[in-house]
């Protein structure tokens, strides 16, 4: 039975269109296409203030197909929540035909973690039927790279320099998705674009729920992350292979771990590739690499407890289908 | 501007990345921790200028630098600052607006905001320097008149002079005049936390001194506990105004190019100055008597002498990166002198030929 995901994706209309001008191995765009291909419904954009919103609408063109609002950096939950219930009102009225219109918000981590947690954090509580994906790329990499609460430690940024004095970020990341998760919204999930079809599966999910629903995307950046731009997939895929960036969703409060890798493999080998670590390697930081590895090791182990017995097993066929590994 | 807000005392920087500000910011997480000072970078706008007060009040001269849309968010906790009494620098690298405009362009659209954005009345302090070397004098010169008036002090660049790269000398920092914030001289259980003698400016306590009292937003008394007792909310009204219009001298500050026998004088502030000095020159040349009157001090305004210099003149011209705002101000005490705005709010540069131009338009009227 062919994949539904991959056979809406085959049908949909290009809901954004190439001639983007973000950087050559960003995934933002990538994670874009992924989750709006995967719902037939037609849909409304809002994207805060970011690298996405930057380099999609310069004029005079536009990448976007569909419909989208860019408000400030604050707000995008704030602004699509007003779009989502006039439509309500107006539909309830009949002023606009009966016709179902999915809402999306985009936002990057510091739309999301920072600036933009308390507009988030009230639409989850209203319970507003929209979907909101944080493309998370770990720093504001549109204004020149600062750091952000969804900064890895250790990760050398304009504002967390690695230096004599300093050794790049000092502060563990927030873990937004748990924080999302406290909201006790219907539909939680964290995933990568490395690995496409949970991505797609999950947006797919986050559209069918009634209410609102959260999806936190891993996103590299080679900009940032100092990376090769032909490691970007390979980054995503790594981040989730060493267990830094499990893949994993909470339907209605039912946790569910979505991809256990065959052999977790040591951190290093995810920040090796990235040259905002690079500082790790070069002088005395061993302990600091020590202590991002027990940080990794720590958050799967609590995973691991939570998912219990519902760990996927990989020998299984129909796991592999339902999320095309 | 980094290394003058150092120089000047400048110990703790609270502030959120947004273009064309967002240089300071990496400058200062790079030179604080040399000196001992603090850097935080804030999860948003609103939350860096409330970490800038709190610790301003305990003790550390604090900035925050921003631009347009950040500044907007900033305000309520200025118009606290002022309320309060709590020295600040705050930068904004003025950028197109209104709302997210044109990040990477340079404006002067955010003059009238600096003056009037927090709401009530109040009195504030701007200052627009017009190149590197100056930015850094006003730098430094905006943390000791924070600390002299207890007040928040803007500064107004913009996008220009936010991203140019020009050659500047730097006085040695041991030679600087720095105004530190004065001390009670009363032990702390006499201590009245606005209380004045002799000035309009309190003395004040910073935390951790044993002093302790209390700090609003809300109207209060010499105590600083609330109230709304007419008499009281006139008299720190008045004295909140009085501490700035009171001491426009030691404030206001203004350059004058070629003015002795100037008939028609330009009013230009800014990297808009720059351009209107070159203008001067070339209007010189073809013999028309012009000069630059350039008010570093935005606010309080120097309408003293834009006044003094209107009765002199034919005719004044103000250009400005805004759809007219300053102007306004030198309308105001222009009496019968014709005055005539030339703006430009593209994002672009107002060109020396722009004001050559009106310079000869008025010439011949």
């Amino acid at each position: 039975m062919p994949n539904p995901e991959l056979l809406l994706a085959s049908k949909h209309s290009e809901p954004m269109a190439s001639g983007h001008s973000l950087c050559a191995g960003c995934a933002a765009g990538v994670i874009v296409r992924q989750v709006i291909m995967s719902v037939e419904d037609p849909v409304v954009v809002a994207n805060a203030t970011g690298c996405l919103e930057v380099c999609t609408g310069v004029y005079p063109v536009t990448s976007w197909n569909v419909s989208w609002i860019h408000n400030a950096f604050a707000n995008v939950a704030a602004t699509l929540s007003g779009v989502e219930s006039a439509y309500r009102a107006l539909r309830k009225r009949g002023e606009i035909p009966a016709r179902e219109i999915k809402f999306v918000a985009f936002g990057g981590d510091g739309g999301t973690y920072d600036i933009g947690l308390q507009s988030l954090s009230g639409v989850m509580e209203r319970g507003h039927d929209l979907v909101y994906v944080c493309y998370d790329n770990g720093a504001y990499m549109n204004t020149g790279v600062q750091r952000s609460s969804a900064t890895p430690l250790g990760a050398n940024t304009s504002t967390s320099p690695a230096g004599n004095l300093t050794s790049g970020k000092a502060e563990l990341r927030k873990d937004m998705t748990a924080i999302a998760e406290a909201h006790g919204i219907p539909y939680v999930a964290q995933s990568s674009p490395g690995y496409y079809m949970d991505l797609m599966h999950k947006a797919r999910r986050a559209f069918q729920t009634k209410g609102p629903a959260f999806l936190n995307v891993l996103s590299p950046c080679p900009l940032g992350w100092a990376s090769e731009p032909t490691d970007s997939l390979v980054l995503a895929r790594l981040a989730v292979d060493t267990c830094m960036w499990p893949l994993f969703e909470i339907a209605k409060g039912q946790f569910s771990l979505t991809y256990l890798p065959l052999e977790k493999k040591p951190v290093v080998e995810w920040l090796k590739l990235q040259g905002r670590f690079r500082h790790l390697f070069q002088s005395d930081h061993q302990n600091l690499i020590d202590q991002i590895q027990s940080g990794v090791d720590q958050n799967w182990q609590k995973i691991l407890e939570r998912a219990g017995s519902a760990v996927p097993s990989f020998a299984g066929p129909a796991d592999s289908d339902r999320w095309g590994y | 501007m980094a290394k003058a807000a150092i120089d000047a005392g400048c110990r703790f920087y609270a502030g959120y990345p947004i273009t064309p500000s967002s240089e300071i910011a990496a400058d200062m997480s790079h030179l604080l921790p040399r000196v001992g000072g603090v850097f935080i970078q804030m999860e948003d706008e609103i939350a860096s200028m409330g970490a800038v007060i709190g610790a301003s009040l305990a003790g550390l001269k604090a900035m925050t630098a921003t631009s347009g849309p950040g500044f907007s968010l900033k305000l309520e906790n200025i118009g606290f600052a002022c309320m309060a009494e709590v020295p600040c620098v705050i930068v904004n690298v003025m950028r197109g607006g209104p709302s997210t405009g044109l990040p990477t362009l340079p404006s002067q659209g955010d003059v009238m905001q600096a003056r009037w954005g927090t709401h009530g009345d109040h009195s504030i302090i701007a200052l627009a320097p017009s190149n590197l070397t100056e930015t850094y004098w006003e730098t430094v010169r905006a943390f000791n008149l924070a600390e002299e008036y207890r007040a928040p002090v803007i500064l107004l660049l913009d996008e220009i002079l936010g991203h140019m790269s020009e050659r500047v000398e730097l006085p040695d920092p041991s030679e600087l005049e720095i105004f530190n914030r004065v001390a009670p001289q009363v032990p702390p259980e006499a201590y009245l936390p606005y209380a004045t003698s002799g000035s309009h400016v309190p003395p004040m306590a910073n935390f951790f001194t044993g002093y302790r009292y209390h700090v609003t937003g809300l109207t209060h008394d010499l105590t600083g506990f609330p109230t709304e007792d007419p008499e009281i909310t006139e008299a720190l009204m008045r004295r909140l105004d009085a501490k700035i219009t009171d001491n426009l001298n030691g404030i206001i500050k203004y350059e004058e190019t070629h003015l002795e026998d100037a008939d028609i004088a330009i009013v230009a502030y800014g990297s808009v100055a720059r351009s209107a000095r070159v203008a001067v020159e070339q209007a010189r040349e073809e013999g028309m008597k012009v000069g630059v009157f350039r008010p570093v001090t935005l606010w309080p305004f120097p309408g003293k002498q834009v006044a003094h210099l209107a009765s002199h003149v034919k005719g004044l011209l103000v250009p400005e990166m805004n759809l007219g705002q300053i102007v306004g101000e030198v309308e105001r005490v222009a009496g019968s002198t014709p005055v005539v705005p030339l703006n430009q709010a593209n994002g672009q540069p107002i060109p020396p030929s722009g004001i050559l131009t009106a310079l000869r338009y008025m010439e011949r009227k």
